[in-house]
Formats: C-alpha cells, structure tokens, sequence
C-alpha cells in the first residue's frame, strides 16, 4: 500500500498562534442511539474513553470521543489502528441501528496553540472564545470562515480542530493569514 | 442578527450558521390531491407581518432540522422547538400569547389548540 500522509504533511506556521498540520490522525464517525448500553460499551473499547455528554469531548490516553449531534460521536483512535477499531466497533454494534465508518482518510487534523490561539480562531469562526464561554473539553462544530469545521479545547489552551481534508490547505491558509505576526485585535 | 438556540445540540446558533428552510408546519399534497390544493401547497405562503413559524436547519452544527417561531417585524425570538411535531408545541403558543395577546398564524391562534 502506498505511505498515508496527512494533508500538508506537518506543516507549519507561527505569528501570534502556532497552527501545525497534526499529522494522521484516525477517525471513525459512529451513528446510533448514543445511550444505548451497547453503543457505550463499544466506544469505551475502541477508545478507551466515556461517551461524552452534549457538545464536550472525552480524551483517554489513546483515543477520545467527540459528541457530534444528538445521535453521532466521532471516535479518535491512532491512525494505524482505525480499520480495525472500525471493524471491531461495527461487530460489537451487530443487531443494533448503529454504523461505524472509519473517514481517517476524509478529514484533516490542525492543532493551533499559543497566546493567540483563542483569538484566531475567533477570526474565523462564529463562536464565542472568551475563557468564561469556552472552556476546556468543550467541543464543537461550526465554520471556519465557508467552510465546515469543528475543534475543541485542551486543558493546555490549544485547539484541536478537525475538517475535511479537501478543504484542509484552504483551513491551513486561513488559520495562517488570521494569525499573521502583525494582526493582533486583543480581544480575548 | 439573528440568534437562534438548536434544539438539539443546545447551542446558541447564529445566522450564518443556519440554513433557512421556509415556513413551518406546511402539509403535503402529493398524489391524489386536487389541483387546487397541489398549486396552494407548492405556492402559497404565509407573509405575515408579526408572528411567523418557520423551519431552520443547524447546517454549520449538528445539522438537525428544527423549527423557529419568531416575530419577522421585531426579529424577537419566541423559541425553537422539535422539528418531530407538525403544531408548534403548547409552550410556544403559550409564550408567544403572553407577549403577543391575540396573535393568529394560519390554522393557529391566540387560545387556539
């Protein structure tokens, strides 16, 4: 098989945030009844964290759970062993209204850190940033300028944000020009 | 702006982060129907000058389909609700006659069930 990489291949760019391509990272979208015994179970298997309450992330030592819509979770597993956990989830789901897809593959992955990390984000993307309104675990989907996109919080105040690769150069050129050395607005 | 709260993922929307999918509550008629009843469902609308019920779409989100009664003069939100329910629910109506005593909106009204 051909060598997977990323989408721009560990790029990266410093001003006032740094934003870096953060390599393969697995993904597997999972739809079904999210408070299904089954469901809770097979995500705790695959990823070793718990299904996450409404709009918040759960990061375990090798994976974590995002909580998507009302009835989808996306599930972050290493890279190597996405096909896999895809398939074991997809056996263990068996009988249940369930799918598990593994979209590694479709989507690219940024990590966005620094002073400023907050406030390029906020350039971009029509959500509140103030540290009282957005804290740490929350996760959430929105747009990052036209296009889809979606990120959360660590408790080191970086951003992981997560988009579909086709637009992935698109997201690492805005992410970019919004954090230029010179553009500082000290809002957050 | 206009700012809406998703129903589903609980978030305090803005506009461009919706879709607008129209007006609410309208009943299909598809095959069977009368031609008259066919031309009234595909064309004619509401376009009232007050309350408005309406259909929205999280698509920037969680892309659930939810419902919306707003006043299209003032741009007050009076709530969202459920897109599983072909009647705005007893809550919205109740809140929307405690500020707008009197308000009617096609089949629906003040008092109305």
């Amino acid at each position: 098989m051909s060598k997977a990489v990323s989408v721009l291949n560990g790029a990266q760019y410093t001003g006032i945030a740094k934003v870096e391509d953060a390599g393969l990272q697995g993904m597997i979208t999972l739809r079904g009844d999210l408070g299904s015994k089954a469901l809770k179970a097979a995500v705790k298997a695959a990823t070793g964290a718990e299904v996450p309450a409404q709009g918040s992330v759960n990061v375990a030592k090798n994976g974590a759970v995002a909580w998507m819509s009302t009835d989808e979770l996306l599930l972050l597993v290493p890279y190597e062993d996405a096909v896999a956990k895809t398939a074991e989830v997809a056996e263990a789901l068996k009988g249940e209204h369930a799918l598990a897809v593994n979209v590694s593959d479709a989507r690219a992955f940024f990590r966005l850190s620094g002073e400023g990390a907050r406030e390029v984000l906020g350039k971009v993307s029509p959500v509140d940033f103030d540290a009282a309104a957005f804290v740490p675990g929350q996760f959430r989907r929105s747009r990052l300028a036209q296009v889809a996109g979606a990120f959360w919080l660590n408790e080191d105040g970086s951003f992981y944000i997560v988009c579909f690769r086709s637009v992935g150069e698109y997201v690492f050129k805005l992410l970019s020009t919004a954090a230029h050395p010179q553009s500082k607005v000290g809002v957050y | 702006m206009l700012i809406l709260e998703c129903p589903y993922c609980g978030v305090k929307a803005e506009e461009t982060e919706l879709a607008a999918g129209g007006e609410a509550h309208l009943k299909r008629f598809g095959p069977g129907s009368s031609d008259d009843e066919f031309h009234d469902y595909l064309f004619m609308r509401e376009n009232p000058k007050g309350v408005h019920f309406e259909r929205w779409r999280h698509a920037n989100g969680c892309g659930k389909w939810f419902h919306a009664a707003r006043c299209t003069m003032t741009l007050e939100v009076f709530g969202t609700y459920t897109a599983q329910t072909s009647v705005p629910t007893q809550e919205i109506q109740d809140k929307i006659a405690a500020k707008r005593p009197g308000w009617t909106w096609r089949e629906f009204a003040d008092g109305k069930k």
